[in-house]
């Protein structure tokens, strides 16, 4: 297994990593964890002809700051899985981290690389837009926030443009009774996704539903938003009923592609299941108090 | 395309390489380095037969340009134990049958070494979702899990002794 040759550069902070793409011409790629990017260069579907390695260009900080999670672009999925302050402030982000690959790829991906592959069964996307994230950019003509529902465009395509490298990502915290829960289906561990839905759910003090977000995401060539058909559960106690007709109307609904691993009629079948379930949870999780995050290794 | 040189702290010994970007740091280890206990399964970071530890934590060799390892200790089945006798965890995996032909087993071993140290009373099922990413086509996995859980098990009659 051969990567083609490429040159390699090594960026000192984000600044540094920009002009070396700009050097580096419109092929160049930014080079962060490697474990999307490095197994298409062995694959030879990908030959970049320069590589900004990224990895020293900042410190891989977990903040909470104005009511957002903010997190360095170098921030590795093991720590997102594993870090208290992300666990207790952002659950569904741990809980999403601990599905993907493998414990080795969780220990050298990371969450910027992961939102700029743009891999359209990416958890961290699916979870990235569920929140409202935003990713803030830099590129030549200086810093700038995109929204995470208008980052990823279709499949491996995002709308940054090639001498920009994200550097940072923050997360919105909701407060009070707030519950969230991210489910996926594979065939085996640590395949992609066939299926995805990631849920957030707040209720007032009487149990009646006041915020519901649903995201579907590893079905079409990007995260695809079902929160308007989540509001039909906002102004009351959120009932079994409701739930399992809202997750029908969206599985009829959402546009699912085609995918080796299954046929378009079971999938639908399972988004239906993973948002029933998802909702579900993230509803029990918000009624007792928000705390949530399940360990590695979870299937559905 | 320059070649760069880089040095490692390879299960305690330093060594030195003249490396071309493009070679992973498997390729090195095995060529380069003398190191060939490190095994190329799939080459797309899945399989787990290439782990090494890098800094302590386990990664996919076969995934890392030896450009990027530059400065870093790299441990692989080697580094576990002296030349001469086993690792407690090999004698296990010994003793239980836990390797049939043997080419998942490097990874096997780091894996669960590297889980062991940082979860100790590890369980069953806990132990099964951290291997979950390395594949053995050869032994189904239980004499791996229950040789991981022997280890396990002498890991706390030490501590008791103590």
């Amino acid at each position: 297994m051969y990567s083609a040759p490429f040159e390699y550069l090594r960026a000192g902070s984000w600044e540094d990593a920009v002009a070396q793409l700009q050097r580096g011409g419109e092929d160049a790629h930014v080079l962060a964890g490697g474990q999307s990017l490095v197994p298409m260069m062995m694959l030879g579907l990908a030959a970049p002809p320069v590589l900004v390695d990224v990895g020293a260009a900042d410190e891989r900080t977990i903040d909470v700051r104005d009511g957002s999670l903010v997190l360095s672009a170098l921030v590795r999925h093991v720590e997102l899985e594993h870090s208290e302050l992300v666990r207790r402030t952002c659950p569904m982000l741990a809980e999403a981290a601990g599905y993907i690959g493998n414990v080795r790829v969780r220990h050298r991906g990371t969450i910027g690389g992961s939102l700029a592959h743009g891999e359209s069964t990416a958890e961290l996307a699916t979870v990235a837009v569920a929140h409202q994230a935003t990713v803030r950019v830099l590129g030549p003509s200086g810093r700038r926030t995109v929204p995470a529902s208008e980052l990823f465009v279709t499949h491996l395509t995002t709308s940054l443009e090639p001498d920009e490298v994200i550097t940072g990502v923050e997360f919105p915290l909701t407060a009070g009774h707030s519950g969230s829960c991210f489910l996926e289906m594979t065939r085996r561990a640590g395949d992609f996704a066939m299926a995805e839905a990631a849920a957030t759910v707040s209720l007032d003090v009487d149990g009646r539903c006041t915020h519901a977000r649903l995201v579907v995401g590893a079905v079409a060539d990007r995260p695809t938003d079902v929160s308007e058909a989540a509001r039909a559960l906002v102004g009351e106690p959120p009932a079994d009923a409701a739930i399992t007709e809202l997750a029908r109307g969206v599985a009829e609904a959402v546009e699912i592609g085609p995918s080796v691993h299954a046929g378009v009629g079971y999938r639908r079948e399972m988004v239906a299941v993973l948002i029933t379930r998802a909702l579900g949870t993230a509803i029990s999780r918000a009624a007792s108090g928000g705390t949530a995050t399940s360990t590695n290794g979870h299937r559905v | 395309m320059s070649k760069h040189q880089i040095s490692l702290l390879l299960n305690g010994q330093p060594i030195e390489a003249m490396v071309e970007p493009n070679m992973s740091l498997l390729e090195v280890l095995r060529v380069e380095a003398g190191a060939p206990e490190v095994k190329l399964g799939c080459g797309e970071g899945v399989c787990g037969t290439c782990t090494v530890l890098l800094d302590g934590d386990p990664v996919n060799s076969c995934l890392l340009f030896a450009v990027q390892a530059d400065g870093r200790e790299v441990t692989t089945v080697r580094g576990l134990a002296g030349d001469v006798e086993l690792h407690p965890l090999q004698q296990s995996f010994l003793e239980h049958a836990g390797s049939q032909c043997g080419f998942c087993t490097p990874g096997m071993l780091l894996t669960a070494k590297w889980y062991l140290d940082g979860h100790p009373t590890a369980g069953r099922e806990e132990l099964r979702a951290a291997l979950a990413g390395n594949l053995c086509r050869c032994t189904g996995y239980t004499k791996i899990l229950d040789a991981v859980e022997a280890y396990r098990d002498s890991l706390a009659e030490v501590s008791h002794v103590d």
